[in-house]
């Protein structure tokens, strides 16, 4: 099944995001307080090495594990970089959690985050449905 | 000093999680971003005539196998190797918390706030239920999540990624600072 070591990269990712305790309320909010180092360490350390492996890929033209030419597409910018933006900001510092932590914290055996995450969908729906009337 | 069940330091999971950009990319040239599985799971499971979710989701399944691995992964990490201590936070955050009316630190989250009686108080609906509809709703919005523009889009040096990670973190200072003091007041 070719699908099964996106399951075991993302076992791993929910894993780390757990042990790196980035999946926090907690060490949000110390975050966004500038208490501790922490988060901007694991943000910025990631960032680091994710810029050094695009930049390696792209000097030496890598192919994936089944020798397709790698492409990354663009980001294009939109007033919802912006808008939308801020409106996760402030979900974010209100569940302490970003997309990615809610599977893992799910997991980890919280259920009550079963509820943020269905709110997120409702989120995402909505915005699929009143996107036309919105500015971008 | 038990490896697997103790926290790790940012130097070692902040380098880890940089690895899913390539890691992804190689496997098959899958950019790396968690937000998009909320728009799939929609296409998937709504009947909507939306045309934002008139896609071929199947094509993306990748995106949503991904994230049921990382339920896998945190049923793994917070089960058979579950840190045994309180979260180990700053002294200024804990007083912070504490001014905050906040007491039990046993957990990842505040477990005063997210339980399920909690969901039927103001305070609680407002930051589960609230707090989530902004988190899918912006991240949409705004084309991606701090995987998918802080490190994805940061590390293939898209600006406009740049500009959402800075919104990310006013909207969450404006929230920490100014409302959240307001809401647990609630």
């Amino acid at each position: 099944m070719k699908n099964l070591k996106f399951l075991l990269l993302g076992t791993a990712f929910g894993f780390i995001l757990i042990k790196a305790e980035v999946v926090s309320w907690f060490r949000i909010q110390e975050m966004f307080r500038f208490q501790s180092f922490h988060m901007y360490g694991v943000i910025c350390s990631a960032i680091a090495v994710g810029m050094l492996s695009v930049f390696l890929i792209k000097k030496f033209k890598a192919k994936t594990f089944s020798s397709e030419v790698i492409r990354i597409e663009d980001k294009q910018f939109t007033k919802g970089n912006i808008i939308g933006g801020l409106m996760f900001g402030l979900g974010w510092a209100m569940t302490g959690a970003c997309p990615g932590p809610l599977y893992a914290l799910i997991g980890s055996g919280l259920p009550i985050v079963i509820v943020v995450l269905l709110s997120a969908v409702v989120g995402t729906y909505t915005y699929g449905v009143i996107k036309d009337k919105l500015p971008h | 000093m038990n490896i697997l069940t103790s926290p790790w330091p940012w130097y070692i999971a902040g380098p880890l999680i940089g690895l899913m950009v390539p890691l992804l990319l190689f496997m098959g040239n899958k950019a790396f971003g968690i937000s998009s599985s909320l728009r799939h799971f929609c296409a998937m499971c709504i009947p909507t005539k939306a045309k934002f979710f008139q896609y071929d989701w199947k094509a993306e399944r990748w995106n949503l196998i991904f994230a049921l691995g990382m339920v896998i992964g945190g049923l793994i990490a917070g089960h058979f190797f579950k840190n045994p201590n309180p979260i180990d936070l700053s002294e200024s955050a804990i007083e912070s918390m504490n001014e905050l009316g906040i007491q039990n630190y046993s957990g990842l989250v505040p477990s005063e706030i997210f339980n399920f009686s909690s969901l039927f108080t103001l305070k609680g609906f407002l930051l589960i239920v609230v707090g989530g509809f902004f988190v899918g709703f912006g991240t949409r919005y705004a084309g991606g999540c701090t995987s998918g523009h802080s490190i994805m889009g940061m590390s293939n040096l898209q600006w406009p990624s740049l500009v959402a990670t800075c919104c990310f973190f006013a909207g969450g200072l404006l929230m920490t600072w100014v409302i959240l003091p307001l809401i647990m007041n609630l």
